[in-house]
């Protein structure tokens, strides 16, 4: 990549040119465009198949991308260009990528034979090679952060959802990623526990985390977000500010998802 | 006749302590070659590479698909008509042979036990950084331990009993010692009366520490508040070492 390219993505996070994804004969992403700024908050909300978790999926490589090119900070992700045609990066490379990206799941993925602060410590110690001492205290500071200091020693499948939850933000965040994605982090868990992990996300963003969300919460979206997307049938519909999307929709999809959700 | 006092006088002999010995020692070492090279077979034949996983499937079908006393002759008796040189010593045919085989076994057993594992745990691995191994050793077999720990211990009760394929090719373990002591002096109906015990015994005391494994290995166990600082390798994979605590404590 030419250096004035580079300058020119410097403030983009995460930019993504014709994302096209299938699963067999199944488009699930078809030609989309994606452009997030640093310390942006991107909800992107959408009908179940429209290729929202895909599209998050693909920016960290968990899923391969059909073409299209994803860059990380202007640094592509997945793939390199060898004369002029696409190769697979090595799992180094996509690994490196990866530590620097939070990814949290719709069903927490806790690893079930650690404590609370053992999912925290272990990326950082043992990707990152930090000190154990260091980390620990970190942990427990992000710990304490989400509410969850005293449940610290306690192994995952005695934790509610909503707290299982927020140990996985806090993992994700032990790592110091520089982007977080949300894959419908609450979709999974009772209705009373949804708002206490909606709290910690509203925290980070307050902060000034770069976030792409995939959500129901349409609360949350109007709320927090910087920009909403509303994705259908594989493709960005519409995008727009909270109040654009929200409160004057243009397109007639947007209209009757909004209607049926609201 | 049979005489008790032969079987008796044989119980505590040394050359049967010695025989028990040996058909603990090849058990013991061909198992954990098994499970090694179970483990790295398993991890080929699950691979999306045709490279790695067609060399695992023959494999896999040729040990599992042709008997054990097969397989030690050909590398016993087979080996050195290839080449003088290769004749083996005994032990070295049996266990060698014994290990190719078991882990030919071990791998499909390997397999459903990473199979289980949720394919969340890898993703979450790999979104934190991990790398393949890492994600493997650290995240991935300690979960799989718990549903390959009890049929590994079937296997191993098998091994301890089927070391006595060995006293074919004139090694003293157990069987082998019978045989040996007990045909030139009219002795070997006393003498496999001993040796059954031996492996009553051998197999009875497994399962007690097989017992003690997967009891080990109960995710209830883990309930209890102590942060550990430090875990070892085997404390990690099938839970030794001890814990501290147990009680349904949550936090300090």
């Amino acid at each position: 990549m030419s250096m004035d390219k580079q300058q020119a993505n410097s403030i983009e996070m995460v930019r993504a040119e014709k994302m096209v994804k299938h699963f067999g004969h199944l488009t699930v992403l078809n030609g989309v465009d994606l452009s997030v700024k640093r310390g942006q908050v991107v909800v992107i909300i959408g009908p179940s198949g429209s290729g929202k978790t895909t599209l998050l999926r693909c920016i960290n490589h968990l899923e391969k991308i059909d073409s299209g090119h994803i860059y990380i900070e202007g640094e592509m992700i997945g793939y390199r260009e060898v004369n002029g045609r696409l190769v697979e990066d090595s799992e180094a490379t996509i690994a490196r990528i990866r530590s620097q990206i939070g990814f949290v799941f719709q069903r927490f993925n806790l690893f079930p034979h650690m404590t609370a602060l053992e999912n925290v410590i272990e990326s950082p110690i043992h990707v990152l090679h930090q000190p154990r001492n260091e980390v620990t205290e970190r942990a427990m500071s992000l710990l304490e952060k989400v509410g969850l200091a005293e449940k610290a020693h306690v192994y995952p499948h005695r934790l509610s959802g909503g707290q299982q939850q927020r140990v996985a933000i806090a993992r994700a965040l032990a790592m110091n990623p520089k982007l977080m994605l949300f894959d419908e982090a609450t979709s999974a868990l009772d209705p009373e526990l949804v708002g206490e992990v909606l709290k910690v996300m509203d925290q980070l963003a307050k902060e000034g985390m770069t976030m792409i969300v995939v959500t129901h919460e349409m609360g949350f979206a109007r709320e927090v977000a910087d920009e909403v997307i509303f994705m259908d049938k594989a493709a960005i519909v519409e995008e727009g500010t909270p109040e654009q999307i929200f409160d004057n929709p243009q397109n007639e999809r947007t209209r009757a998802f909004l209607r049926m959700i609201l | 006749m049979f005489r008790w006092d032969i079987v008796w006088q044989f119980l505590f002999s040394s050359f049967i302590f010695q025989a028990a010995w040996t058909t603990l020692w090849i058990s013991v070492i061909a198992q954990s070659c098994g499970v090694i090279i179970g483990l790295f077979l398993a991890l080929m034949r699950m691979s999306r590479y045709p490279f790695l996983s067609w060399p695992a499937r023959s494999y896999i079908w040729f040990f599992r698909g042709s008997p054990l006393l097969v397989q030690v002759l050909l590398l016993w008796d087979g080996l050195p008509r290839l080449a003088p040189s290769l004749l083996l010593p005994g032990w070295a045919a049996v266990v060698i042979a014994f290990s190719l085989n078991e882990g030919a076994y071990m791998a499909e057993i390997t397999r459903a036990g990473i199979t289980s594992v949720d394919p969340g745990q890898m993703e979450a691995a790999k979104s934190l950084g991990m790398r393949f191994p890492l994600a493997m050793r650290r995240i991935v077999l300690p979960q799989a331990a718990r549903v390959i720990v009890p049929p590994l211990g079937n296997e191993f009760n098998n091994m301890l009993k089927t070391t006595s394929i060995a006293s074919v090719i004139g090694l003293q373990e157990l069987t082998g010692t019978a045989e040996i002591f007990g045909s030139p002096t009219f002795t070997i109906f006393e003498l496999l009366i001993v040796v059954t015990f031996y492996y009553l015994l051998l197999t009875t005391l497994w399962g007690y520490v097989q017992n003690w494994i997967e009891n080990r290995l109960n995710p209830d166990r883990l309930v209890k508040a102590e942060l550990r600082e430090k875990k070892s390798w085997t404390q990690r994979m099938i839970g030794f070492g001890t814990r501290t605590g147990g009680g349904l404590v949550s936090g300090r």
